[in-house]
């Protein structure tokens, strides 16, 4: 059974991953030759440079944003014993359970089209909307291991309340944060169906682009450059779970 | 001198009141215990005076300041939590500091006064450990320096022993003691041992569901309870009514003339002998026997209800047997 799961976690990647250094000129499994060709090819395509640059800034706009909104919400519903706090934490999962189509959908309606934003805001505003669970959820998680005294704590010492979180309550936390950040930045960066909406005449995030490169094109670039993507993935996680270890928040 | 004054003090949590018309008065210098089973609005009533929780009604006066409406971080008070409460990600040392470096204390004044408040706690040599590393005594000990490094104004502990084991409990009383009165300090302390209340305080003052039963000294809570409740819960675990000349429960009456009159009389265990039936003030059946060390303690079924009495080692009744205690009135707490 265990063998059987594994299989199908990392079947794909596998084949993906094989495909990726394929010296061929279509895609194929196996590749009838190896080389780095593909690898190197995708550097090249201005439309994968362009769309790059684009997804990286809205990953990182975005996550920063919802750990900015997220952290506090986070906090005040660990702290307070606020009127309506359920209410809050079940609405908080809506964006998890919601269709990305329909986030998209709506955003598009009534965001992009009603107020004319720019491509890059819209979509920096439409994965905020979608991240903010993820760093709710993820810091709240390790708030959880940390005890509520901490803060009267420091606040009997003569810290303000803003004090007590900055100086006792974040940097305790660290490792919370930092996995939310990681998960927001990833989840954005993968994402498809809100971008699919948002996307407009010359900016595009990189799987939309790829997704329109495919439709055109069948070489092996699309899986050289998912190749590219997994292990720009792998490092990113192993390193922050190397330094902050973050696998207990996740 | 007077030092703190708490005033028809009226707490709530929500809307189910939790502490009602509490008026209390602490000396200079003093350490007073609030003592009470857990819900009796002890460790609510610390709070509102650390200011963490603000009350519906009443007055907090500190050296004759009126503070209710101080926020917690302006009232130069310590508070040493049950949990102690610890900062994580900081040293014993910078736990300690972490008032001083808020206040802004010039680093030479800064490094001599946590050095001695981490040596009057005994705790020099564990400065760089972080609290993970520290044992629940060592931690508290910290607990303990952080809060006397500010020299509060007053200084307010929750339960601080409850996590300890029992013998590091009594060592560490001793060591509260020993810096209260060095550094005069006026404590208020929340605990629902006895014990702990009776070997610290210069006062007592027992609670029960947010009102005060009794204020006394230790003394005085020990010999001569003011009510039932204090009675039973200073371990006089034998209470009955007490009217025209007789112990009464239910139908039963015993008599017994008394020096005093009083409503209730009662007896700690340790004040019941237990002898042969007829020996005693009346008769009855051993339900359950144990053996505390230098004593038996009976569980006795009388006429008044179950009655618990000792005797000495050689005794050898067993449970059914028949035997006679004996309730001295000079022995009772009369109520």
């Amino acid at each position: 059974m265990l063998v059987l799961a594994l299989v199908f976690l990392l079947g794909p990647f596998i084949v993906v991953f094989v495909a990726g250094f394929s010296g061929d000129d279509t895609l194929r499994f196996p590749p009838q030759q190896f080389s780095l060709r593909w690898l190197i090819q995708v550097f090249t395509v201005e439309a994968f440079q362009r769309s790059f640059v684009t997804s990286i800034v809205v990953a990182l706009g975005s996550t920063l944003l919802a750990l900015a909104l997220g952290v506090p919400v986070a906090y005040a519903l660990s702290r307070f014993r606020l009127p309506g706090a359920e209410a809050v934490r079940l609405l908080l999962t809506l964006p998890l359970i919601v269709p990305g189509i329909i986030v998209g959908l709506a955003l598009l309606n009534h965001g992009v089209l009603a107020l004319n934003l720019p491509v890059t805001l819209s979509l920096l505003i439409g994965h905020t909307t979608l991240l903010i669970p993820y760093a709710v959820r993820v810091v709240s998680s390790s708030l959880a291991n940390l005890r509520v005294d901490i803060d009267d704590a420091a606040v009997t010492l003569g810290a303000t309340r803003l004090q007590a979180f900055f100086k006792v309550v974040l940097p305790n936390i660290r490792g919370g944060v930092a996995a939310a950040f990681v998960l927001a930045f990833i989840t954005s960066f993968n994402q498809v169906p809100v971008s699919l909406f948002l996307t407009g005449p010359g900016v595009s995030t990189l799987p939309i682009e790829m997704m329109a490169y495919m439709e055109t094109s069948y070489d092996p670039s699309i899986a050289a450059l998912s190749t590219l993507l997994v292990v720009f993935t792998i490092v990113l996680v192993a390193g922050t779970e190397k330094l902050l270890g973050i696998s207990k928040y996740l | 001198m007077t030092h703190l004054v708490l005033d028809k003090l009226n707490l709530a949590y929500g809307k189910s009141a939790a502490v009602t018309d509490l008026n209390l008065s602490v000396a200079q210098g003093q350490l007073i215990s609030l003592l009470g089973p857990s819900g009796c609005g002890k460790t609510t009533t610390m709070r509102a005076v650390a200011g963490l929780l603000r009350p519906v009604s009443g007055r907090i006066v500190l050296a004759g300041e009126d503070i209710t409406q101080r926020p917690v971080h302006q009232r130069d008070m310590g508070l040493v939590f049950q949990s102690y409460a610890l900062f994580p990600h900081l040293s014993a040392y910078d736990n300690v500091a972490f008032g001083l470096r808020l206040r802004k204390v010039a680093a030479a004044e800064l490094d001599q006064r946590v050095r001695s408040a981490i040596a009057s706690v005994g705790l020099q040599g564990f400065e760089s450990r972080l609290p993970a590393n520290l044992s629940g005594g060592q931690q508290q000990r910290v607990a303990v320096a952080r809060a006397i490094v500010l020299r509060p104004r007053l200084l307010l502990l929750d339960e601080p022993l409850s996590n300890l084991d029992a013998l590091l409990r009594v060592e560490m009383r001793a060591e509260l003691r020993r810096i209260q009165r060095e550094l005069g300090i006026t404590m208020l302390y929340v605990t629902h041992d006895q014990e702990e209340a009776l070997s610290l305080s210069d006062r007592i003052v027992v609670m029960r569901d947010g009102r005060i039963e009794q204020d006394d000294s230790p003394e005085a809570v020990y010999h001569h309870p003011a009510t039932p409740f204090v009675a039973t819960f200073m371990g006089y675990q034998n209470l009955f009514d007490w009217h025209d000349g007789a112990l009464c429960a239910g139908d039963a009456r015993v008599p017994l003339a008394v020096q005093r009159p009083a409503r209730h009389l009662a007896w700690r265990p340790e004040h019941v002998a237990v002898g042969a039936p007829g020996s005693g003030t009346l008769d009855g059946r051993v339900l359950a026997r144990s053996y505390l060390g230098e004593r038996i303690e009976f569980l006795v079924h009388t006429a008044l209800g179950p009655v618990k009495g000792c005797a000495d080692l050689s005794a050898g009744w067993r449970e059914g047997a028949d035997v006679g205690v004996r309730l001295d009135p000079a022995q009772a707490a009369l109520i």
